[in-house]
């Protein structure tokens, strides 16, 4: 379960004033707004990457406002997939299961579950150069899965990607975000993706976020998917 | 009437906006002037400098002969300043490149209060006359910080004192091989500070952001991820500190003072060799200073060139 409580955050000129969100435990919650509204802000928040001015984040009944990024317990996957280019595919998805010093048996046998859940398992003694925008995009989803959080924060994950892969990724999503139970947070500009993703939907708009109705979108979503081709 | 966007519609084709029409106004064809005065007045710019530049290494080359070069390389002089080069400039660009990574990342990473006055006070060495650098060093380490006015305890003796007490020998700085290192290092490692700090601005700080939620505190984040990807930069960073500390001459004259068989790296040598009438041993060392510039930019260029090359097909 993810709470914002009156969330307040100063960025230079930028400001975000007493924002407010839940996400329920296991539900899947997609973000949109337009751009330079401060989504990314609010996720880089509530990843620990931004410091707070005032307000609250709980994460699974816990209050992490002042915890560090690391203590948090959370999936994070960034609009570019920053893999990690010194190491290969399989370092990259084990990379938290070596911080927190697993044995490398159990490392290596965690990273073979994962890369076969998301279809990445002939990539995994590559290096990253070469790689396409699905394969990498599909090996930070891991990398980010791997030591099981309770949350997951994606940013704008599949806004690089072409129409079929992005289509390929939301089936992706879906499946595994249903099978770990793991509460979402997706951010995206892209509605097709809040209809098909979306178990809650919140709009940020004039610096508030509101919950929506995933049917409030539909109208839209021919209009929506012209664009996206 | 007609609205501009139902043109298309209603009559199959474009109304004629003037502002809009493809039509030619005089009904020729538009045709673009030569790119030959263009590419003459550049390409003959650069040729120019380029030709400097090679005529100037050439002039030292057709005027030297092979028994300069023997002569040169079996002085015991040169030989001594030979060897003190590559071991002070080795000590130098090791120095920058462990100063110069924190300093490169941290500017990078961070803008806090008085950033950019660091920003500035790290680009003095670059711009200061390397003999005011020399100068500077000698008042900073003759300044007393106690003792008489007549027999002062300078900041000096105080290395003195502190050499004897550990190691049991007398080791100053000034006029001394750690002046060398010191001088060279000052004005070298400006130059790998802004390497790294290129470095790390062309390193997406999500990496490390990533790395901060899988688990990792700053430090680990860093060594783990950040710093492997930036070996590229640092390699730069060394080859460019050292070849910088091999042309020192400014500063290690004023601070190291030019004595043979001591202080005598290879700029000095060319130095005290035309002081003498030597004008062929000059020229000898200038032209193994200049072939080993070549070497160490040869390198650079390889490792500079592929930089980022890994890091860019990542993002």
């Amino acid at each position: 379960m993810i709470i914002i409580n009156d969330l307040s955050i100063r960025l230079g000129h930028f400001k975000l004033h007493q924002v407010n969100m839940t996400i329920e435990k296991s539900q899947y919650g997609v973000l949109m707004g337009k751009t330079g509204c401060g989504k990314t802000t609010v996720l880089e928040a509530i990843c620990g990457l931004r410091r707070v001015a005032s307000g609250s984040i709980h994460l699974g009944g816990r209050d992490v406002t002042n915890l560090k990024p690391a203590e948090r317990g959370i999936g994070f996957v960034p609009q570019e997939g920053a893999i990690f280019t010194t190491m290969s595919v399989r370092k990259n998805i084990g990379f938290a299961l070596s911080v927190r010093k697993w044995k490398r048996q159990a490392i290596y046998e965690r990273v073979d579950e994962i890369a076969e859940a998301v279809g990445v398992t002939h990539l995994l003694d590559r290096k990253p150069h070469g790689l396409s925008g699905g394969e990498r995009q599909r090996i930070a989803l891991a990398r980010a899965l791997a030591f099981k959080p309770d949350i997951l924060c994606l940013d704008e994950p599949l806004s690089a990607l072409d129409y079929d892969t992005r289509n390929d990724m939301c089936s992706l999503l879906k499946k595994i975000v249903q099978e770990t139970g793991v509460t979402t947070l997706h951010i995206t500009h892209n509605r097709n993706e809040a209809i098909k993703l979306a178990d809650q939907i919140f709009i940020f708009q004039d610096g508030a976020i509101h919950q929506t109705s995933r049917q409030s979108l539909i109208p839209k979503q021919q209009e929506t998917a012209l664009d996206d081709i | 009437m007609n609205h501009p966007t139902n043109n298309i519609a209603n009559h199959g084709e474009p109304e004629n906006n003037p502002a809009i029409s493809t039509e030619l106004k005089h009904g020729k064809a538009y045709r673009v002037k030569s790119d030959m005065p263009f590419f003459t007045a550049f390409g003959l710019t650069s040729a120019l400098y380029v030709l400097a530049i090679v005529a100037m290494i050439g002039a030292g080359i057709i005027k030297i002969e092979y028994q300069d070069f023997v002569n040169a390389l079996s002085d015991q002089n040169i030989q001594y300043a030979i060897r003190l080069s590559l071991i002070t400039c080795t000590i130098t660009a090791i120095l920058s490149v462990i100063v110069s990574v924190p300093i490169g990342y941290l500017m990078s990473r961070y803008q806090f209060p008085g950033s950019f006055l660091i920003d500035s006070v790290l680009d003095i060495p670059i711009i200061l006359p390397p003999l005011v650098i020399g100068l500077s060093l000698l008042i900073l380490f003759g300044l007393p910080i106690g003792g008489t006015e007549s027999d002062p305890f300078t900041i000096d003796d105080a290395f003195r004192y502190l050499s004897n007490l550990i190691l049991g020998r007398d080791l100053g700085i000034v006029f001394q091989i750690p002046a060398v290192i010191l001088a060279q290092f000052l004005v070298a490692c400006a130059f790998a500070v802004r390497t790294m700090r290129a470095t790390y601005d062309q390193i997406s700080r999500r990496h490390e952001d990533v790395a901060l939620t899988l688990g990792c505190s700053h430090g680990q984040a860093f060594w783990r991820v950040v710093f492997p990807q930036s070996w590229r930069g640092v390699m730069t960073a060394f080859t460019l500190s050292w070849a910088r500390a091999l042309g020192e001459f400014g500063p290690i004259l004023v601070f190291a003072g030019s004595v043979r068989m001591r202080t005598e790296v290879l700029p000095v040598s060319v130095f005290l060799e035309l002081g003498i009438g030597n004008v062929k041993g000059a020229l000898a060392v200038s032209l193994i200073m200049v072939a080993v510039a070549v070497l160490v930019l040869v390198v650079v260029r390889m490792f500079g060139g592929k930089t980022f090359e890994s890091q860019r097909g990542a993002v």
